[in-house]
């Protein structure tokens, strides 16, 4: 069982760009094409999620439904570019500070209210507010709004919050630095509006359906915690014509492998491939198995802490452990999910990224093998003094695989002894967060689509830097490339150092493995974070 | 009889007292609390959820707190990880589901259980005994984490008979699967105590003495031989029912029924303290309970008990 | 996960005919044990897991935790059980011998079985033995206590234990450990209470033998008899706890494993053409709880000559 949540992605595209003719979004059905009767859709989610409120939804199945039920100032299309939402778009001041959105004057609430910029103005100062105490106010500060921190903190009424209705369609954002992809930061569910009247009548149970009202293409009509989501069309959208499902299913099944099972007797349209099983699934149904690249990163991290383990702090011991990994075997046989061999820590796939030249990549595994054995052996390790690590992982079935597979690795080319433990999320967090360990699985996701969200965890004093690797040179870079013409030359000599020094081990990078109903079209494949939106979607007849 | 219960029921306050206590300090020293998260939440926004929640106060004052709001307003307090419900809710969206298919699992246990082990001792080593124990031996012993998936294979997959999950207020053929796996292995358990006990009715002077009078065999055995035989039964129907508690993780596990089972293994894993306190001590308030049922059951079946 | 409660209640019935008895009903209770075909072959096959879990190693032809990495993904058609290639058992999913595999989740889960009836055993024992002996209030209080105690959820307290403290072998000794005593404990009360009053305890007691002495002295190893047979019945009992708790992925840490841990990774790949991975351990986890079960049962029906 998989019980980690994985934390939602901020949705931060780099592309500046609004696509579609602003105001009228074209229908995604091509002409002539034959649709099902049932307009449904039905997938499956490993467990609940925490909340569906928008100022407080915080794992990616959440968000998944917010973006069905709510709608913000703007969308993201099939390839991730942004496309109008609520609002049709948006002038920038020149200091880059003030941005002034022009909203769309037919936004309509479920209830059939007008939605207006005030609804954003009160669902942002919410989200911020300590009253909610909202795990995800943190999103607000990111986004840089004007006296964030300090609302957040406490120090400062809410209303203080840069963001002012200036009339029902016009809404104007102070910054409190420039932030150039700030408009990208806006399809996220923290930012979409909520109706204050609808809050404010029922309390914390206004997200429950018959209370909820909302301004998506969407209206929750069924919740059953633990059980079952149904989201239904909503009439009152103001691109309701253009929608084409009717009903979409949320189903909370916790084992993969019963959720395969269930998607083979045809109950589901989308669901995940377990590990190991995406080649069979694909010869057997080429058109319905899917692997595409998912933003993130597949390491493990070094505990190099001034108080941690003496030998770890050897470069040529690190650097011996990475070599001796054979990423293809991890890739193609342990996960066989069209995942790729990570040498370098940056997504291959991340929006403008030149991938570097690590030395380690062009080597066989013969040669890195032999190279591994020499650089442990110059530490001073071998069969008189073994080499023994203590690696962490958090508990999931191909996080066990992955270790299992790589301490016998270490095993057989080096005479490392490993001991594995597998913890539960929250204990994992508390070990790697204290430095509890040699060795520990990282996973990194992009919280918007360009380089430096990934390696940014280099840089000494982030917060996400469970390893504590210090190197002045790369806090140096790091800062350097914010303002930099060309910042791959400062993120290629980053990953070139990286690869040299291997703080952390980069093993693989994502791949969303899935299962999608052929008569499911137009799934979002090229987008890079995995945003999809129901009403996008259609469902054509059974050939 | 009555001083009885009332002596029963005056040991359950001490004991469920133990139950949050023991809980409470637990989850008081579990590394990392719930709100950890993969990127650290700003110190700030952390002191806000825990003020929220009262976890700012001193650790006697959180328990006592705790107690004094469940004892006096019956409220279990709000749930860590579902932002929007409080542990009420989340029992009383589960509890029911649990109930109701623990309930039928129950039944077709005892009641399947009884009579078949009743008929293979009644036709002791005829082909029907060998089959009975056959069946209950291997029945017993399947875990119900395999027979699950089984099922699954079997009635979805290949037959394509019944849904493979959910619940969708409990519709028959949502509920068919689910009871199957939770009860075979009772059932088993029970057929084999019930052959065993009937047996040793069936040889006792007093059965030999009305048949030797000549009283018809069925008479016999509804009569006088069926209520000495159920005293092993009742008596194990106290552990059967903690057991099909405990089973109900595995039937929301793989039936994805949405019962109290799931959302226990959930709260432990993602350290929702209050949601777990709430289960654990419903589940011991019932096992309590349930066990006083039985031990009265008991007592008026066997006049010889006194208590 | 069953429970044999009824079991117990039986026992100590079956107990009080049987202390009459004395010396006798020993040698009595073997010839019928002996007789008793189900409890022989029990017996018999305990010995031949016995075996292999002591000295499967040595005919194993690969180490547990040994990858063959051209096997990973290639299971289905490299890994299937077979003389020829060494893996008896065919290979798991991570391309490990499953035969080796298999004798360590034996050896774990019988350890986890034996060391949890032996925990029971000791604790259950001297604790009813001594409430038992001590009677009146102390016995009251107690035996309140494990009434309290009885009414705890512990497969529950066990989850939140081994999440909080993480899993390890001990943890789960110690969960197993605790609930599994409550039982003894009643059932050795019982016994005690009527020994407590027989000739050479009074004598004993009249010439100023210590308490505790005479516990352990005189009444302890007049308990031994039933608590054998209780314990001979909790150990596949605490087995298959174990394999609850394996399922939930609680269980030993890899690359080591149980009977229970093997099962549960068999039962998820079952869909997935590698039935052997699910068919082998489940075989040594049925006939291990089988072989337990025969014998307990024989060793009780032998001791209860109501049953004759």
């Amino acid at each position: 069982m998989t019980m980690t949540k994985r934390q939602l992605m901020a949705s931060t595209a780099a592309v500046l760009m609004l696509t579609g003719t602003a105001g009228f979004a074209q229908n995604a059905v091509p002409e002539g094409t034959e649709l099902a009767a049932e307009q449904t859709f039905i997938y499956r989610v490993g467990d609940e999620s925490p909340s569906y409120d928008p100022g407080k939804v915080e794992d990616v199945d959440g968000a998944d439904v917010v973006r069905d039920l709510f709608e913000g100032l703007y969308n993201q299309n099939e390839a991730g570019e942004l496309v109008p939402g609520v609002a049709l778009d948006h002038t920038v001041s020149d200091d880059n500070l003030t941005y002034t959105f022009n909203l769309r004057d037919n936004a309509k609430w479920s209830n059939g209210e007008p939605v207006t910029a005030a609804d954003f103005e009160y669902a942002w100062k919410r989200a911020a507010s300590p009253e909610l105490a909202s795990p995800y106010a943190w999103f607000i500060e990111l986004m840089s709004l004007e006296n964030a921190s300090a609302v957040i903190a406490g120090e400062m009424e809410p209303d203080a919050l840069g963001v002012t209705a200036i009339d029902d369609t016009t809404l104007e954002v102070r910054l409190s630095q420039p932030l150039p992809y700030f408009p990208q930061m806006l399809t996220h569910g923290t930012t979409f509006p909520v109706l204050q009247s609808n809050v404010e009548e029922f309390g914390s149970d206004w997200t429950r359906p018959g209370n909820m009202v909302s301004n998506g293409a969407y209206v929750m009509s069924e919740f059953v915690p633990g059980e079952r989501l149904v989201r239904t069309r909503n009439d009152q959208y103001w691109d309701n014509e253009n929608t084409t499902l009717d009903s979409v299913t949320k189903l909370v099944i916790a084992d993969e492998n019963v959720a395969l099972t269930r998607y083979l007797a045809g109950e589901l349209d989308r669901t995940d491939v377990p590990a190991g099983q995406f080649p069979r699934l694909s010869e057997q149904y080429p058109q319905q198995a899917m692997s595409v690249p998912e933003a993130c990163s597949y390491y493990y991290m070094f505990n190099l802490r001034d108080n941690g383990p003496e030998e770890f702090k050897d470069p040529a011991v690190r650097n011996a452990l990475s070599m001796a990994i054979d990423r293809d075997i991890i890739v193609d046989a342990v996960l066989a999910g069209g995942q790729k061999p990570a040498y370098y820590f940056t997504h291959w796939a991340t929006a403008g990224f030149e991938p570097p030249t690590i030395p380690m990549a062009d080597m066989t595994q013969e040669e890195r093998n032999a190279e591994a054995k020499a650089l442990l052996e110059s530490a001073g390790f071998g069969p008189d003094n073994p080499l023994t690590v203590d690696l962490v992982y958090n508990t999931s079935e191909s996080h066990q695989a992955v270790a299992v597979a790589i301490s016998q690795m270490w095993k057989q080319t080096l005479g490392v002894e490993t001991t594995l433990s597998n913890q539960e999320w929250q204990t994992f967090l508390d070990a790697r967060g204290t430095g509890d360990f040699d060795v520990a699985r990282g996973g990194w996701c992009a919280d918007y689509n360009e380089a430096s969200t990934f390696l940014d965890l280099m840089q000494s004093g982030s917060g996400y830097n469970d390893s504590k690797y210090v190197n002045e040179r790369v806090d140096e870079l790091l800062a350097t490339a914010k303002t930099s013409e060309d910042p791959n030359v400062q993120y290629t000599e980053i990953e070139e150092i990286i690869a040299e020094e291997t703080p952390v081990i980069p093993i693989y990078h994502y791949a969303a493995v899935d299962m999608l109903n052929e008569q499911i079209k137009n799934w979002p494949v090229n987008n890079f974070e995995q945003n999809w939106y129901s009403k996008d979607l259609y469902k054509v007849a059974a050939e | 009889m009555f001083s009885f219960i009332l002596r029963r029921l005056a040991i359950a306050v001490p004991t469920l007292l133990i139950l949050v206590v023991l809980s409470f300090i637990l989850m008081y020293a579990a590394p990392g609390g719930p709100f950890n998260s993969e990127r650290p939440l700003p110190a700030q926004v952390l002191a806000n959820i825990e003020a929220k929640y009262g976890l700012d106060q001193p650790f006697w004052k959180q328990i006592v707190n705790y107690v004094w709001n469940v004892v006096v307003h019956f409220d279990f307090g709000p749930s860590f990880q579902y932002e929007d419900r409080s542990v009420n809710d989340v029992i009383a969206q589960g509890f029911p589901v649990t109930l109701t298919y623990g309930f039928w699992s129950f039944l077709l246990a005892v009641v399947v259980g009884v009579g078949l082990g009743a008929a293979a001792a009644i036709k002791q080593n005829s082909w029907l005994d060998y089959l009975a124990v056959g069946i209950s031996i291997g029945a017993q012993v399947l875990p119900n984490f395999v027979m699950a998936p089984i099922l699954l294979l079997i009635f979805t997959l290949w037959l394509g008979w019944l849904p493979g999950g959910g619940w969708n207020g409990g519709q028959w053929e949502y509920l068919v699967m689910p009871v199957i796996a939770l009860s075979t292995s009772y059932m088993a358990s029970i057929a084999r105590i019930t052959r065993s006990s009937m047996l040793e009715v069936l040889n006792s002077n007093f059965i030999r003495t009305a048949k030797a009078k000549g009283l018809p065999m069925r008479r016999v055995i509804f009569k006088h031989a069926l209520k000495p035989t159920m005293l092993p039964v009742i008596s194990y129907l106290g552990p059967a029912f903690v057991g099909m508690i405990t089973g109900s993780v595995i039937i929301d596990i793989f039936f994805s029924t949405g019962g109290i089972g799931v959302f226990f293994v959930n709260s432990a894993f993602n350290r929702d303290y209050s949601v777990i306190m709430g289960i654990t001590i419903l589940v011991g308030a019932l096992t309590i309970l349930f066990n006083l049922v039985v031990d009265i059951l008991y007592a008026w079946i066997d006049p010889k008990i006194r208590y | 996960m069953p429970a044999y409660s009824s079991d117990a209640e039986r026992l100590i019935e079956v107990s009080h005919l049987a202390e009459v008895q004395g010396r006798s009903l020993w040698a009595d209770a073997r010839s019928r044990f002996v007789r008793n075909k189900a409890a022989m072959a029990g017996a018999f096959i305990l010995i031949v897991i016995a075996f292999f879990a002591l000295f499967g190693q040595l005919i194993a032809q690969y180490e547990r935790d040994m990858i063959d990495f051209t096997l990973i993904g290639a299971n289905m058609q490299k890994g299937v059980p077979s003389i020829e290639t060494g893996h008896y058992f065919g290979t798991d999913s991570s391309g490990r011998d499953l035969f080796a595999r298999v004798v360590q989740g034996t050896q774990i889960s019988l350890m986890v079985g034996i060391v949890g009836a032996l925990v029971a055993v000791i604790v259950g024992t001297l604790y009813g033995a001594v409430a038992g002996y001590a009677g009146g209030r102390t016995d009251d209080v107690m035996m309140r206590l494990v009434d309290v105690l009885m009414s705890i959820p512990f497969m529950f307290v066990l989850i939140l234990m081994l999440v909080i403290f993480g899993r390890s072998i001990f943890m789960l000794f110690l969960g197993i450990g605790l609930i599994s005593w409550l039982d003894m404990a009643r059932i050795a009360r019982g016994q005690t209470l009527s020994i407590k009053n027989k000739e050479f305890v009074e004598v004993a007691h009249a010439t100023g033998v210590a308490p505790f002495k005479i516990i352990m002295r005189h009444i302890v190893p007049n308990l031994l008899g039933i608590v054998i047979v209780y314990a001979t019945l909790l150990v596949p009992q605490m087995i298959i706890f174990e394999s609850f708790i394996s399922f939930l992925g609680l269980g030993v840490q890899e690359p080591n494993t149980s009977l229970g841990a093997l099962i549960s990774q068999g039962a998820s790949n079952m869909a997935y053409g590698v039935l052997w991975q699910l068919f082998f351990p489940l075989g040594f986890f049925v006939l291990t709880i089988f072989g337990f079960f025969f014998v307990g049962d024989g060793l009780r029906d032998a001791l209860d000559p109501k049953d004759r």
